[in-house]
């Protein structure tokens, strides 16, 4: 898959090679499988499929769309909200000291929950339980910008989600989710992101389907996107009844799929057509 | 996930017991044989100039993941399966029947999607709409739209 991978994206002479953004964040765009996947020996991010033009909107925030949202978030850490008369800020701080590194081990075990979460259902916890303020729409608007703002933090850093311990049964159920032929046409993760990367089904570009983009923000709906948001559209194109975003089963696949991607930079927000 | 499975069971045992148009094979009386189905699903044979768009996309999309270089009006061919082009050659009218209702039957374990079949899914859905299908399954194409892309694809030679 690899070399036909790098050659359908390369008509253009200047294409970037390698993912350095603001000509200073050198991102890992391709490195060795984590041990726990046998698929393959080489893991690639999402960015190394896209065209030349969608890959240079990710080099510079100034090209970046996705930064507009970031800006919009950065206000809401500093903004009071709800009941207890704080904001993220008066807890966390300044965002890129109190945010270093929080992207890149997300999806979590949570020990007073009981259960892993997600950087959403955190974000929300916060909000709900020390804020006193109104949980955000698991996909909505400001809660993807907030994870953009967060993941910003990390950027450049490998992702490294744990696998085991207590959260070995969440991410054993991910892995089952990958697994699983869903709908009338019976596609798994698998079939098109393990066995078929590199290739082209119909007049998309298959990727491994990794994650350490995310949310990215796509040039064709012009918004960031979340990972369960991509989820619920490929689990929707096998014809097969889906899973909403925040759902126990999406939490688990956003674990494992995340760990799929263990030392591939965190990239988000990065950039797809 | 019970949910799905459930409907999708109710749904194909509901077709099976539906009255079928005359002469037609249901998908849950096909038979195989080393993948292959000697038959006719209609009783009829197919009639191949329906063949291009039945593989086009919003039919059976099989252009989703083939190539056939005599469709070049055909834009975005896939290469997940091989190039359909010389199947009439390789397989033979009972072979590429067998194919097209259920490739798991002739390659194990297959991607290419069962496109006359109507039991067994997991959480089937309503179409593409993401929603939970309700009622009668019906499969991918009918026997009608199987026989006529057979047809086709024994035109198909080198
Ligand atoms: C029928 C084929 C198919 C199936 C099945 C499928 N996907 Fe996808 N997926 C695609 C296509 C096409 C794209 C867009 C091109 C790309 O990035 O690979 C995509 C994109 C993605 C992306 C975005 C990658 C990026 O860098 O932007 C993720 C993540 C993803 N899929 C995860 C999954 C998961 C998890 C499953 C199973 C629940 C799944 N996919 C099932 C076809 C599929
Ligand atoms: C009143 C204090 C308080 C406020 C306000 C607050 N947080 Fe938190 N936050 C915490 C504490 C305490 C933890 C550690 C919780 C734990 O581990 O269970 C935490 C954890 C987090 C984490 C996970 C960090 C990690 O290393 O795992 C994130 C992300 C986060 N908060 C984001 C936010 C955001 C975004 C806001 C505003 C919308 C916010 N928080 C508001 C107290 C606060
Ligand atoms: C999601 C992908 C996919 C779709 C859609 C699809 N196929 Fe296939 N097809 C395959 C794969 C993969 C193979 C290779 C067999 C294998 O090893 O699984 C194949 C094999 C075949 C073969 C045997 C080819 C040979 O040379 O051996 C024929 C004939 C065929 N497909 C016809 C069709 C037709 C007709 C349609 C649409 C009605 C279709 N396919 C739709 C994936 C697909």
């Amino acid at each position: 898959g690899a070399l036909s991978l790098i050659a359908a994206g390369s008509v253009v002479a200047d294409e970037p090679a390698k993912l350095v953004v603001n000509g200073e964040i050198e991102m890992v765009t391709e490195t060795e499988a984590p041990a726990h996947l046998d698929a393959f020996d080489t893991i690639y991010s999402g960015w190394t499929f896209r065209t030349p033009e969608t890959r240079m909107l990710q080099m510079d925030d100034f090209d970046n769309p996705a930064m507009v949202f970031v800006d919009q978030a950065a206000e809401a850490w500093d903004t009071v909200d709800g009941s207890e008369g704080k904001s993220c800020a008066s807890c966390h701080g300044d965002v890129a000291e109190g945010m270093a590194g929080v992207r890149a081990v997300y999806p979590k075990w949570n020990e007073a929950a009981g259960k892993v979460r997600t950087l959403v259902q955190q974000v929300n916890d916060c909000r709900e339980t020390r804020m006193g303020a109104e949980p955000w729409k698991y996909d909505g608007g400001k809660m993807v910008a907030m994870e953009s703002l967060i993941s910003v933090q990390s950027r450049g850093m490998p992702v490294n989600v744990a696998i085991d311990g207590p959260a070995q049964s969440t991410w054993e159920q991910g892995k089952d989710l990958y697994y699983t032929r869903f709908g009338q046409l019976e596609l798994s993760c698998a079939n098109c992101h393990e066995n078929n990367y590199g290739t082209m089904i119909r007049a998309d570009h298959l990727s491994q389907g990794q994650i350490n983009g995310f949310p990215v923000y796509r040039l064709k709906n012009t918004k960031l996107n979340t990972a369960h948001a991509r989820f619920k559209g490929c689990v929707r194109d096998t014809r097969a009844e889906t899973f909403n975003p925040g759902s126990p089963e999406f939490v688990a696949l956003e674990l494992y799929v995340a760990s799929r991607g263990n030392g591939l930079s965190v990239e988000a927000p990065s950039v797809r057509n | 996930m019970s949910a799905g499975l459930w409907l999708a069971l109710a749904g194909g045992l509901l077709g099976a017991t539906m009255a079928q148009a005359e002469g037609v094979v249901a998908p849950s009386d096909v038979v195989f044989e080393d993948g292959a189905v000697a038959v006719s699903l209609t009783g009829a044979p197919g009639n191949p100039e329906n063949g291009p768009d039945i593989i086009n996309k919003g039919s059976g999309n099989c252009i989703a993941c083939h190539q056939v270089s005599a469709l070049p009006d055909l834009a975005f061919q896939g290469e997940i399966g091989p190039p359909l082009d010389g199947v009439g050659d390789r397989w033979s009218e009972a072979q590429l029947r067998g194919i097209v209702a259920n490739a798991k039957m002739m390659f194990d374990e297959s991607m290419m999607p069962a496109f006359y079949k109507t039991e067994g899914f997991i959480r089937l859905g309503d179409e593409f709409t993401g929603k939970a299908h309700a009622g009668e399954v019906t499969p991918i194409l009918t026997a009608e739209q199987v026989e006529d892309v057979v047809a086709y694809l024994l035109t198909l030679k080198d």
